[in-house]
């Protein structure tokens, strides 16, 4: 539609001024002051909802990771909360199974949309088709889609319908989900399957902004395709790259509806248990919200941890 | 988006529209089509034909393609027992609400920070931004405390639509989107309307709002599927059945309730976001890439 037709305005150099901020001459402190005013009321809704919903509960999560409320009395109790939630033992099981999940989300849900992307981005019939394919999972509710991995497709007897393509095919059935060591890939391919289409669509807008004279001057060079995708695909979208595979660490890292419906929360022998089904589980079923505090700021540590990593490998590329 | 069979890509035109390059073009286009019909419709077809099979027809091996014996039932009886309507009308109405606070007062703050500019407003922006590299589940406890009993007001917010309107607003993508684009309305517009004596607010409503419909309509469509995807959060500040969400009511019957009629449920709540996604989809899709790309 008409959204991607708007000129982009540059950013911040060579912006014209604002009618307001620029206004001529006789800016007087009353006018200035009026103009703030004006803009601050314009703002205030939306940073009250930051304020309310988002910095202060930020700040909030922190401080109650320090303190624990029993019976409506609060008391500072320094980082007994971190030590009792370290050492749960559900808690390195479920680091590792978020890593784990994490590495596996990258390997399937990041590479393939990108040779996927790279693929429809060839095709030159059938191209709006193939991409509303790609994205309609991504519309649907992730309980619905879930329901029916759970049932129908990971039904552990030859009923379901994985059991019986691989049994068509003649290949070992599974127990999917009731298997501790299928639980794991099963909820990625779950996962990827649901969330793929959005990165498809980022990856094919990006594919579309590379100039073909590359592609040409490549091709002179003699470089063949799998050379061509190597030296010119990849290093033109290697922003695009990057940036999704930031958010793509932060959003698998919340890997939390996917255990809770297909594993029923832990799994089989505690396969599934993720760092967010553990803080879901000390917050609202063991009462410990100042333990859930207390992990939801190691999770942001953690996290903290790889961007300060992403920022510095991105910052050594250029 | 249009543009695209002119330029140039991986592989040369000309390569793909003769001989050899013809047939494997073609060859890979139709095993693409047919491989990505299968595995990503397929799912839903076997969802929507699944849900019409008997519970005998479900257990049975190998899996049938069509349901042998269709029983509408299964749908009649999710529709009744888990109070299919009710659900989906909480859902709606939670969506519809958050689309107009969403349009209310993000448009107007970014409005504020595209065209006002107040002191600070960079800042602010800034900070807003930030929230986006903080993963949701992180603030998933104090949110929900802070729900429980509002700072200063001391308002439980449980059961109130509100729970889930006003963190809505809290969206710094839908801002930051929003800006951009009142960022490229020229500020001719703007100081023409300022000459004529026009307050900010009557800019904002004749000026500013009419020329960005399509943003307001992209703005509009992720607020609604938002909220009709969420679960978490909506399962914590809506616990009632009264008023539950549409996926939080089936997750809460799917434990005693035949998985046949749990997944005719799953097929109707997907029905709304489905037809929202055929109708709107370039929309969708445009405000997708424009958010991510240049960002």
């Amino acid at each position: 539609m008409a959204i991607t037709t708007v000129p982009e305005t540059p950013r911040k150099p060579g912006r014209p001024p604002s009618p307001y901020s620029a206004r001529p001459q006789r800016t007087s402190l009353g006018r200035k002051v009026r103009d703030n005013l004006t803009g601050h009321a314009f703002l205030i809704g939306a940073v009250l909802c930051f304020v309310v919903f988002s910095w202060y509960p930020m700040i909030r999560g922190i401080v109650m990771s320090f303190q624990r409320t029993r019976r409506g009395e609060t008391t500072w109790v320094g980082w007994d909360n971190y030590s009792r939630i370290i050492a749960d033992p559900s808690f390195w099981t479920a680091w590792q199974n978020t890593f784990y999940f994490t590495v596996l989300a990258l390997a399937l849900g990041y590479v393939v949309p990108f040779f996927v992307a790279i693929l429809l981005n060839e095709f030159r019939h059938a191209k709006g088709y193939l991409r509303i394919l790609v994205y309609l999972p991504v519309m649907l509710p992730p309980a619905s889609a879930l329901f029916l991995f759970k049932f129908y497709a990971y039904d552990p007897s030859e009923a379901g319908l994985f059991n019986a393509i691989l049994k068509a095919l003649h290949l070992p059935t599974s127990q999917w989900m009731q298997s501790p060591e299928m639980t794991m890939p099963a909820m990625v391919v779950a996962s990827t399957w649901m969330n793929m289409g959005g990165a498809v669509l980022i990856y094919l807008a990006s594919l579309q902004n590379i100039p073909g004279e590359l592609y040409e001057a490549a091709e002179l060079d003699g470089a063949g395709i799998w050379r061509r995708i190597v030296h010119v695909t990849i290093p033109q979208t290697r922003l695009i790259l990057a940036l999704l595979a930031m958010l793509q660490i932060v959003a698998t890292m919340q890997l939390f509806i996917e255990p809770l419906i297909l594993a029923n929360g832990a799994g089989a022998e505690d396969s599934a248990t993720s760092v967010a089904y553990l803080i879901y589980q000390h917050g609202f079923f063991q009462n410990d919200l100042n333990g859930a505090a207390a992990l939801g700021v190691i999770m942001l540590v953690v996290l903290a941890g790889f961007s300060a990593v992403y920022v510095r490998l991105t910052a050594k590329q250029d | 988006m249009a543009q695209d069979s002119g330029t140039r890509t991986l592989i040369s035109h000309s390569q793909l529209s003769r001989g050899r390059g013809k047939v494997i073009y073609w060859t890979l286009l139709v095993v693409v089509v047919a491989g990505f019909t299968l595995v990503f419709l397929g799912p839903l077809y076997w969802m929507v034909t699944g849900a019409l099979k008997s519970g005998q027809e479900i257990a049975q091996t190998p899996p049938s393609l069509f349901p042998k014996d269709p029983q509408p039932q299964n749908y009649i009886d999710a529709w009744n027992n888990l109070a299919l309507a009710k659900l989906l009308f909480n859902t709606f109405y939670y969506a519809i609400g958050a689309v107009l606070f969403q349009l209310v007062f993000d448009s107007a703050a970014a409005y504020s920070l595209s065209k006002l500019r107040p002191m600070f407003g960079n800042a602010i922006l800034g900070l807003m931004l930030a929230t986006l590299m903080i993963p949701a589940m992180v603030l998933i406890v104090p949110q929900y405390v802070t729900v429980l009993d509002l700072p200063i007001l001391h308002i439980n917010l449980l059961d109130s639509p509100f729970a889930i309107w006003l963190p809505m607003v809290a969206n710094a993508f839908n801002i930051f989107l929003l800006k951009r684009f009142f960022d490229s309305i020229p500020e001719e517009l703007m100081a023409a309307a300022l000459m004529d004596g026009a307050s900010s607010l009557r800019t904002l409503w004749s000026i500013i709002l009419p020329l960005s419909r399509p943003i307001l309509g992209v703005v509009s469509i992720f607020a609604v599927t938002a909220v009709w995807k969420d679960f978490l959060w909506p399962k914590l500040v809506m616990p009632s059945p009264e008023t539950r969400t549409v996926s939080v009511g089936i997750y809460t019957f799917a434990g005693g309730t035949p998985m046949n009629v749990v997944i005719a449920a799953s097929v109707i709540a997907a029905i709304p976001t489905v037809i929202i996604f055929l109708i709107f989809q370039r929309n969708i899709m445009s405000g997708l890439t424009t958010g991510s790309i240049k960002g």
